[in-house]
This record gives structure tokens, C-alpha cells and sequence, in this order.
């Protein structure tokens, strides 16, 4: 599907959308080799050029290609689930252009060979921008810190233990306060371990079905301590999945007090809520659970109002047999990267903010967590998506690009849809060509 | 053949191929399940011997998890009726290892049994087992979900002692948490038309558990006022020594069934026990032997009526289909 870069293209008849220099206006685009040459309201208003490609967009939107803070490759490791090739083709059909995978791999990303691993198998296949994480400790075992300034050095984006929380006190604030020397960013995904050996939310739904809940409280009080340890070391801190009414406040605090804090959450949390358990419904599975109908109002509110800066995919590849067991034996999470866009563009269709903030949350505020450049601006590598906005449809697993299926969301109607996607000015997706 | 059946009509009055939970069952249908194991129940096997009601039917017994009372209550159950019955017994942890619950339903399907009866110590996964296989699944408890036709035994052996289950107030005292006996009676009775209240420590009581339309209560004297039944449950002995509660003596100190607590019950209470009883740590031994108010051995009795009752009705809904 990759063709090379033309020389030039044109792209025309766009609603560009760029929050990176506030854009929001019907224009066109030029780009040339891997970056933007030209960008404006306008551009290509009297007709694209002669003698170079020409793309007419016909009046949808080009914006910044979503960056993704959170996905797990399982290559190396567990390549029957999913592996770098084929989350890459799933990412760039669902608008991303960027994403960094957790270290959670076997082997963990927890040394230099690691990251270069993931980074040389990126460039080979070449389709969405693949960085990892590599692990805060050793083996993911909570306890020896990892090379931080070499791995940083060496390209990982972040720091981050994955799905498990470092639990020591002691470790977390070794780590913060360390990293802060090189200038990289701890993601946690808060959750006090002793208070979430559940399988789902707790509440009514837990209770009836006889299953081990988790309590909102293990969220919040996880992330509380991991606050005052930022505001003791000054260290850089991502809070990822946020899914409870009382981590959004909690985080609102922090950011009166100008803690160097951001969070994100994924589209789950402000999507579905624990009465998708239903019947031992497997899919519904997730860590942070899917939790009550307030929380996730809540947790929608907050995307609104900025006060979750990022929306991932928290792309969690599971194969059948890791899914058609019984609820508490079977894996936790749900494949995003081809849901990512549509979900959240229901927040834009139910008027909780608008399109060009919703691309803040998606590419621009990611982008700048990771210390990373997004928008339309000249000069920046041409790494943008192409989509209509209002096109209804319904989800179907079974056309998923990624290799694994296990997605809540099959039947379920969405509006928008990922036309092109283009990284480094090569065209990686076309729906066109796909159909 | 039909004359083996108390019940001579065809109808069954229960409109459900398998028997997962009490949850979702109409009172019509729990009334029929009752009414049809109350005729068993009086009903003479000697004077139906050979009984050949279920005669060329296989019932296999799928335990994941220890049981000698259920398997064997049910075991009974099918022979009396005349049905073959084969036992399985699966280490759940090796089968984790290996071969996946599916792949034993797949396998047991191919064996072509009429009804599966299946424990497993997962909450869901007899539900999810009985939609992968072509036959009736009967629920022999799973996890802390369901147990459905130990809520059926108790009802039965209730309302043969109190004539109805309706106004009646039954206290459910012990490990409400983890207890799928519980959550069946709950839904059961409540259906039924009783008052139902729970007596727990605050450790093991499920949160939101007065969503269920009862009354919780964490002091068994309270508690345990002017009830016409007081159910105790087994508190598993894993639980009892610092995990959910502090020892044995303070257990039974605050949440054991002795003469004294049972004093504020109604002076003609009856206590129940799901087995196998714990003496001394939930029940005192003078009180679970005292025939006058413990019903636990007629309760034994009735699980083998209300499990061929269970048999009957389900097997009669496969005739229908064929």
C-alpha cells in the first residue's frame, strides 16, 4: 500500500484543522517529499498547479494525524495477537500517524536492544511512526530502576511499568525524581494493586453476578500519592486512564497548583459504563474497569473541558483464547486503534467540544507530552489524516485491520470516517483503495 | 412412560431450556419446579421401582470443583428416575494450564449427554458453558453467583414445614460476600414473596447488596428479630483466620448460631444450613441438632426431590423440541 513519495502534492478543497496554529478554514496543502511545503487558508483556491499530484478532498477534513500514547504491539512475543505490521496497518486506517507501545513485550523493553528492536521493525514496515516506552523498573518487578538517560537517549519516548503500577512508594519517587535530570516523562496507570485484585467495577453489577469488584478509590489513591511525590521531586508525570469521577478532580486540583502533571483516558471510559458486563460479557473486560454511569460522565466532561489532555487508543490485542473464558480468567482490555477517531467524534456530534479541540486531544496535547512536534505548519513532516466527519456507520471487528478482534463496540453506530492517511508524505491508507 | 410422572400434564410451566440461576425465573415457574419436587418428594420410590421416566437419558456430573453432597444428591436424583449417570471430576487448575473449558464442552457434546450438570468455582462460566453445548445445563453452583436448586431445596423443605414462603421473614446470616447459596435464596424468596434480611460482618458483605431488596444488618441479635427462618451459611475456613475475619472464637462469638441469638428469632424459627456445617464455628452443635427447630437433614432430603423435579422438567422441554 506504501507508494513512494511524489515529488509534490496538492492537496485541495480541505477543511484544515490545525489547534497548533489555531486553524480552522476551508483551504489546501502542499506537500513536498516527507514535509509540508505550503498550508493555508488560500491555498489552491483558484485550482491545485499544473504538472503535480492532486488530491481534492472535497470539502472533508485534513488535520494532524492522531498521536497515541498508549498501545501494546505484542511483537516481540506474542505475534499470533498482534504484531508490528499489522497494528501499523490498523493504526493508519484509523487516523494515526504516530504511537508509542508499552514495554509489557516478551522480551520486556527494558534495555537498549529493546527500543532499537521496536525501532528498526518500525522503519522496515514503514506505515504509522512506531516509539515505545521503555519499563521505570527492571523485569517490570517494581523495584530497580532501568538506564533512563541511556534508553532516553536511544529513543525511548517515556517511562512507563504498563499495566502494572509501581506499587513502592520509595521506587515511584526514585524514578520521578531521577528522570527529571533527562528531561523524559513517568506514565502510571494509577491503580493501588492491594485494592484492585477485583475483575470489574465494584457496585451493583459485581454483586449480582457474584464477581470480585474493583473500588474507584483504588484510582484515586494511587494517583494522589504519585502527586505529592511529583510535587516532592519536580519530576514529569503522565496519569494514564483515567476513568473515575474522583481522579478528574483530583487532577483539576493538581493543575490549579501547577503540578507538572497531564492525564489521559481512553475512549471506553467515556463510552460505556459497567452495565456492558451484562452477561459475563468478556469483551467488557478492562483495566481500569468499565465503571458507573457518573464516572463516565464525568470522565467525558473533563475531555470537554481540557482537563484530561489526551485521549489513547489503549490498544489491548487478545486473541479467542484469551477471551472465551470465564470473566475473572479472561484478559483485560479491548483493541482501539480503528475505534479511536470514531468514538471520539461523538463527543464533537453531542456538542461537548468542537472538532478542532477534539484534535487537540488526539494529536496536538500527545505530541507535546511526548516532547514531539504536531500540526500543519510548514516545515513539520507531512503526517496528517484525511476524514469526513459525519459519515455513519457501524463498527465491524471482522474488517479490523489488527489480527485480534476483541472489541465491545461490533454493531455499535459511529459517525466519521478515515478517508487518507499520509506519514512522512507517503499515502499509507486510502479508504479508496481499501473498498 | 408418563405415568412415572407425578405431573401428567405435558405443560411444564417452566419456559426455559436450561436452569442457570433464580434470577430472572417467574413466580409461576419457580411455583412449578416447587409443586413438581413436592410430589417427588411424597412420592414412594420403592413403589416406582424400576423407575423408567428418564430411562436411555445420560446425565453427566461436570465438577470443577469438590462437592460430595451435590454430585451425589444429584447423582441420586437422575438414577432414581431411571437415567444413566456418568461423573466427572476436573482439577480445575490443570485444566487452566491446558485445555480450555470450551474444549471440555466441545468434547462432552460429542458424547451426546441430555443434561449436564456443572459446578465450576467461576462465577459465569456454567452460563458460558451451556451456550457452547446442545444440551439442558443445570447450574450446580458457580463462583459466588448461583445455586440455583440449593434456593429450590430450601424453599421446598420451607414450604413443606411452613405451608408458604409468602410474608415468611428468613435472616441469611454469615459469608453473604462470597456466597452463591445467598444470592439464589435471595432472589428466590424475594420472588416468592418473603422478607428477606442478611447478617454479616461488614467484610463480608457485598456492597450495594441492599439492591437485592434486602435488609442488612451487622448484629446478629438485631438481626435475627422475630424471624420465622435463620439461614446460616458455611464460612470457608481460608477466610476465617485474618483475611475477612480475626479467628474462629471472635466469629463465633459475634455471628455464631447459639441458643442465645436464636432467642430473639420467633419461638417456632427454623434453622437451615446449606452443609457441610462448620460446629462451633458457625453454628453451635446443640442448636444444628436440635430437632425441633433444624431442618438441615430434611433439607438434605428435599435436594434430592427438587434435583429429580429439575431433571424431569428439563428433559420434558427436550421432548418438546424433538
Amino acid at each position: 500500500m506504501s507508494v513512494k513519495a511524489p515529488e509534490r502534492t496538492a492537496y485541495i478543497n480541505a477543511r484544515l484543522i490545525d489547534p497548533d496554529s489555531d486553524l480552522d478554514s476551508p483551504g489546501g496543502l502542499l506537500t513536498e517529499g516527507e514535509e509540508i511545503l505550503d498550508v493555508g487558508a488560500g491555498l489552491f483556491t483558484d485550482g491545485a498547479p499544473e504538472g503535480i499530484a492532486v488530491i481534492d478532498c472535497a470539502g472533508a477534513v485534513l488535520a494532524p494525524g492522531a498521536v497515541d500514547l498508549r498501545t501494546q504491539l505484542r511483537e516481540p512475543g506474542e505475534e499470533h495477537k498482534e504484531t508490528i505490521a499489522s497494528a501499523g496497518r490498523a493504526a493508519v486506517a484509523g487516523g494515526i500517524t504516530s504511537l508509542v507501545a508499552l514495554p509489557n513485550t516478551d522480551p520486556i523493553v527494558d534495555d537498549v536492544a529493546g527500543v532499537e528492536f521496536v525501532a528498526r521493525r518500525a522503519r522496515e514496515e514503514k506505515l504509522a511512526k512506531v516509539y515505545t516506552y521503555a519499563s521505570i523498573t527492571r523485569g517490570l518487578e517494581g523495584q530497580e530502576l532501568t538506564e533512563i538517560g541511556l534508553l532516553s537517549e536511544y529513543g525511548a519516548r517515556g517511562f512507563t511499568d504498563g499495566l502494572q503500577p509501581v506499587a513502592n512508594a520509595n521506587v515511584m519517587r526514585r524514578a520521578l525524581s531521577y528522570s527529571s535530570a533527562f528531561d523524559t516523562v513517568i506514565l502510571q496507570m494509577p491503580q493501588e494493586p492491594s485494592l484492585s485484585t477485583g475483575v470489574m467495577n465494584s457496585g451493583e453489577v459485581a454483586m449480582r453476578l457474584g464477581l470480585s469488584g474493583i473500588s474507584p478509590l483504588a484510582e484515586v489513591i494511587m494517583l494522589e500519592r504519585d502527586l505529592r511525590l511529583v510535587e516532592m521531586t519536580g519530576g514529569r508525570y503522565h496519569a494514564s486512564l483515567i476513568s473515575t469521577a474522583a481522579s478528574v478532580e483530583v487532577m483539576r486540583r493538581a493543575r490549579q497548583r501547577g503540578l507538572p502533571v497531564t492525564c489521559d483516558t481512553a475512549p471506553q471510559y467515556f463510552t460505556l459504563n459497567e452495565s456492558e458486563v451484562g452477561d459475563y460479557r468478556t469483551f467488557a473486560r478492562t483495566m481500569p474497569p468499565l465503571r458507573s454511569e457518573e464516572d463516565r460522565q464525568a470522565i467525558a466532561e473533563a475531555v470537554a473541558d481540557g482537563t484530561i489532555d489526551a485521549i489513547c487508543s489503549d490498544h489491548s490485542p487478545h486473541d479467542q483464547d484469551s477471551k472465551r473464558l470465564p470473566f475473572a480468567l479472561a484478559e483485560p482490555g479491548i483493541v482501539g486503534l480503528e475505534t479511536l477517531l470514531p468514538l471520539s467524534l461523538a463527543l464533537v456530534h453531542k456538542d461537548a467540544l468542537s472538532l478542532k479541540e477534539l484534535i487537540t486531544r488526539l494529536a496536538t496535547a500527545p505530541a507535546a507530552i511526548l516532547k514531539g512536534q504536531s500540526g500543519l505548519g510548514k516545515g513539520r513532516a507531512a503526517d496528517f489524516v484525511i476524514f469526513d466527519p459525519d459519515r455513519p456507520r457501524m463498527i465491524e471487528p471482522d474488517r479490523f485491520r489488527s489480527k485480534s478482534k476483541n472489541s465491545p463496540f461490533e454493531n455499535y453506530a459511529v459517525q466519521g470516517e478515515v478517508l487518507q492517511t499520509v506519514v512522512d508524505g507517503r499515502t499509507v491508507y486510502s479508504a479508496a483503495e481499501e473498498s | 412412560m408418563c405415568s412415572d410422572r407425578p405431573l401428567d400434564d405435558s405443560k411444564t410451566g417452566y419456559a426455559h431450556r436450561h436452569l442457570l440461576g433464580i434470577e430472572g425465573l417467574q413466580r409461576s415457574e419457580i411455583a412449578a419446579l416447587l409443586d413438581l419436587a413436592d410430589d417427588y418428594a411424597r412420592q414412594d420410590p420403592r413403589a416406582h421401582r424400576p423407575n423408567t421416566l428418564l430411562s436411555g437419558y445420560t446425565v453427566i456430573n461436570l465438577f470443577f470443583e469438590n462437592s460430595t453432597r451435590t454430585r451425589t444428591s444429584f447423582e441420586l436424583a437422575a438414577k432414581r428416575l431411571g437415567a444413566q449417570v456418568i461423573n466427572m471430576s476436573v482439577a480445575w487448575s490443570s485444566i487452566k494450564k491446558g485445555e480450555t473449558l470450551i474444549d471440555t464442552a466441545m468434547t462432552l457434546t460429542a458424547m451426546r449427554p441430555d443434561v449436564l450438570v456443572v459446578r465450576h468455582p467461576d462465577s459465569g462460566a456454567v452460563k458460558l458453558l451451556s451456550e457452547k453445548v446442545d444440551c439442558a445445563v443445570i447450574n450446580g453452583g458457580d463462583g459466588s453467583h448461583e445455586h440455583p436448586t440449593q434456593a429450590l431445596l430450601d424453599a421446598l423443605t420451607i414450604r413443606q414445614r411452613k405451608g408458604t414462603l409468602q410474608g415468611l421473614t428468613v435472616a441469611i446470616c454469615g459469608d453473604i460476600l462470597h456466597s452463591r447459596v445467598a444470592r439464589s435464596n435471595i432472589h428466590l424468596l424475594n420472588i416468592m414473596g418473603a422478607q428477606v434480611r442478611v447478617i454479616a460482618p461488614p467484610t463480608l458483605m457485598p456492597s450495594k447488596i441492599e439492591r437485592l431488596g434486602v435488609t442488612a444488618f451487622h448484629d446478629m441479635k438485631k438481626g435475627l428479630q422475630d424471624v420465622d427462618i435463620v439461614m446460616m451459611l458455611r464460612l470457608q475456613t481460608e477466610r476465617m483466620q485474618g483475611s475477612y475475619v480475626p479467628s474462629v472464637r471472635e466469629y463465633f462469638r459475634f455471628y455464631g448460631l447459639d441458643r442465645e441469638k436464636l432467642s430473639h428469632a420467633k419461638p417456632d424459627a427454623l434453622i437451615m444450613h446449606p452443609g457441610p456445617m462448620n460446629r462451633g464455628v458457625e453454628i453451635d452443635t446443640e442448636v444444628a441438632d436440635d430437632i425441633d427447630r433444624s431442618v438441615i437433614r430434611q433439607q438434605v432430603e428435599m435436594g434430592v426431590a427438587v434435583r429429580m423435579a429439575c431433571l424431569d422438567i428439563l428433559t420434558r422441554g427436550q421432548e418438546q423440541e424433538a
